[in-house]
């Protein structure tokens, strides 16, 4: 009999769900939600800003809330699981990492455009003296070449991450892509070194990704409620759990615990589910970043042009992750074009 | 016409545009190129040009005499630390172009005359040189309650200096938007695009304006228009996106920095933004000197 793999789930219901609800939850929300999680079994919960620490932004959104009060909450309402928030060098300094420290987090993500690791090392070094689980995310990892992805990764793992993340962001990998990148960062990294996957559903390939991923080497794998993220979602946790049962995979999540955490207590909170629709599959095929998706559609009923003209050109122009002021700027040319 | 003569202290991409552009100056001769590092291009392009080089670091090169009018300092924000300190002991004036901020800063489109005899000045960082003469420009028409400013640049115009250092961008930027830009709260982000080819420096402004009646913002947008005129008499790559946008009320503002070419190519906008105020700067304290001397 094959033996049962073991991977480890961390949920970003608090973190990327936040680009869908337009960084809205309140310190009532976080508590509900990171309590229901710390019940999952998931190995760490991710929280703060959609785009992280410091986040709040005209640029991005601003929180509903306090950035330290939310940390807060979920830590204190999550006793048994690791609380981690997300820093993209940048925007979020190391000022702002050690806050968050205080409020109680044990691991941090860094997080680069997936050709720029090396404006991780200050944040990877400080976070590894601080005591930190530390993961470097090597978003938007469909625009870059593996070669050049293996390279990236070696840098974050040798500032000493723990683990790299091949991740997703545009919702734009297929498996074949998943396996080739993911299994290149296992064979090149050390092997103490993890390799992790996120993904997004823009293409329906969330799940299945994850799978290969899994296959592939990867040992952490990202989730969130009711697949709750930005574009069309991250991969949808229970389902996920599910899969990986009918698989021979131990995530160490409770499935029905799963998935009443997402309809009970996730459903209940969000006006919009995540769906995917024209827009949100555009991202996916034209490559764009997840995260423009509601900017996009802001702009769109703005300046009165269609939301897929904006995404597919800024996926022409290689916009990267964090250029959300390109939206409209785009926006506003293609309204004069008409 | 006699001019003061200058050091540049660091042979990267920013010390190397730094001396093309001395070597056109009416009133600065660079007459010293100083780095760590014999190979590098910056200090072979320095020897063709005929300045005097040395790999020896900045320690050495004024243990050995040497007396530069004004030393540009174009290292780190840590080597800067140490720098500063040195040449205070030898009263040459220091132009520095780290984030290290040990002396006033300074945006050459709105307080250049404020600091002249001010012994070392910082000159903030490029994203500081391009988005904050327009958050000037905004507050000295209506109170500004908060700027934000978001820079992009091309991957390939960020040297090892910056990536190591990025905190320093965004703390030393944001900064700079209240002190100098005068908005009561500030925040600054900065994004690296690899795309290829290189895209332009491209910065948009966001300023929370106190009123955002018609009138005012016609107000803000023809203050806007002129700091626009007044730095392209220094950076002539300088221009507006698009036009000024009004939402609610939060002004947006668009620029996009073309470079010179004098090192790097044309995409290094934020290279050609910050050496060129520093150039700046420099032309002024030199007139400044000289009249004093003469006068």
């Amino acid at each position: 009999m094959a033996e049962v793999q073991r991977i480890s789930v961390t949920d970003v219901t608090l973190r990327d769900g936040m680009h869908a609800v337009r960084h809205q939850f309140s310190l009532e929300d976080a508590r509900a939600i990171a309590g229901a999680l710390d019940k999952t079994g998931v190995a760490l919960i991710e929280a703060t800003h959609g785009d992280g620490l410091g986040g709040s932004s005209i640029q991005y959104g601003f929180s509903k809330e306090d950035e330290e009060a939310y940390l807060r909450a979920v830590c204190e309402a999550a006793p048994h699981t690791k609380v981690a928030a997300l820093l993209l060098p940048g925007i979020g300094t190391v000022e702002h990492l050690k806050r968050a420290v205080a409020c109680g987090i044990r691991a941090v993500r860094v997080a680069t455009h997936s050709t720029e690791a090396d404006i991780s090392e200050q944040h990877i070094r400080e976070a590894r003296s601080l005591g930190l689980d530390v993961v470097g995310f090597l978003m938007l990892s469909h625009m870059t070449e593996t070669p050049v992805l293996v390279e990236e990764a070696k840098k974050m793992a040798s500032y000493g991450a723990h683990c790299v993340y091949i991740v997703d962001s545009a919702g734009a990998m297929l498996m074949d892509e998943v396996t080739e990148k993911v299994s290149a960062l296992r064979d090149a990294l050390p092997s103490e070194v993890q390799v992790g996957f996120h993904a997004h559903n823009n293409l329906g390939c969330s799940v299945a990704n994850s799978l290969a991923a899994i296959r592939a080497g990867a040992v952490r794998i990202d989730a969130s409620l009711a697949g709750l993220g930005a574009g069309a979602g991250n991969t949808p946790l229970e389902v996920f759990v599910a899969a990986c049962e009918k698989s021979g995979i131990d995530t160490g999540v409770n499935l029905y615990a799963a998935m009443d955490a997402a309809e009970d207590v996730l459903g209940p909170r969000i006006s919009r589910p995540v769906r995917t629709d024209r827009a949100s599959l555009t991202l996916g095929y034209a490559g764009v970043y997840s995260s423009f998706l509601l900017h996009a559609e802001r702009a769109s009923q703005r300046f009165g042009v269609d939301a897929r003209d904006i995404l597919v050109e800024l996926g022409k122009r290689k916009v990267v992750g964090g250029q959300e002021d390109m939206i409209v700027d785009v926006a506003v040319e293609l309204a004069a074009h008409k | 016409m006699s001019k003061l003569t200058a050091a540049i202290v660091g042979s990267g991409n920013i010390g190397t545009d730094l001396m093309v552009k001395l070597l056109r100056s009416d009133w600065l001769e660079p007459r010293w190129m100083i780095g760590i590092d014999p190979e590098s291009d910056g200090l072979r392009r320095a020897r063709d040009a005929g300045l005097e080089t040395s790999a020896e670091g900045l320690k050495a090169v004024l243990d050995a005499g040497v007396r530069p009018d004004v030393v540009f300092d174009a290292t780190s924000a840590k080597a800067h630390v140490r720098h500063a300190k040195l040449l205070r002991e030898v009263g040459i004036q220091a132009i520095d172009l780290t984030p290290a901020a040990r002396g006033p800063y300074v945006i050459a489109a709105v307080n250049l005359e404020e600091h002249l005899d001010s012994p070392n000045v910082n000159m903030v960082t490029c994203g500081g040189q391009a988005t904050v003469p327009i958050v000037y420009a905004v507050s000295r028409v209506i109170g500004v309650e908060y700027a934000e400013i978001v820079a992009t640049i091309s991957s390939r115009s960020a040297g090892p200096g910056t990536r190591q250092n990025i905190d320093e961008f965004t703390e030393t930027t944001g900064k700079a938007l209240e002190v100098i830009g005068q908005a009561r709260k500030g925040k600054a982000i900065i994004i690296l695009n690899p795309a290829n080819p290189p895209i332009l420096m491209r910065d948009t402004i966001y300023c929370v304006i106190d009123d955002p009646a018609p009138d005012v913002f016609d107000r803000v947008r023809e203050s806007i228009e002129s700091m626009v005129r007044h730095v392209q008499t220094y950076v002539p790559g300088y221009r507006l996106n698009r036009e000024p946008i009004l939402d609610g009320r939060v002004v947006s503002v668009s620029i996009e920095v073309e470079g010179l070419g004098d090192y790097l190519p044309v995409y290094a906008g934020n290279l050609d933004i910050m050496t060129a105020a520093a150039v700046k700067f420099g032309e002024e304290y030199a007139k400044h000197r000289l009249s004093v001397v003469k006068g």
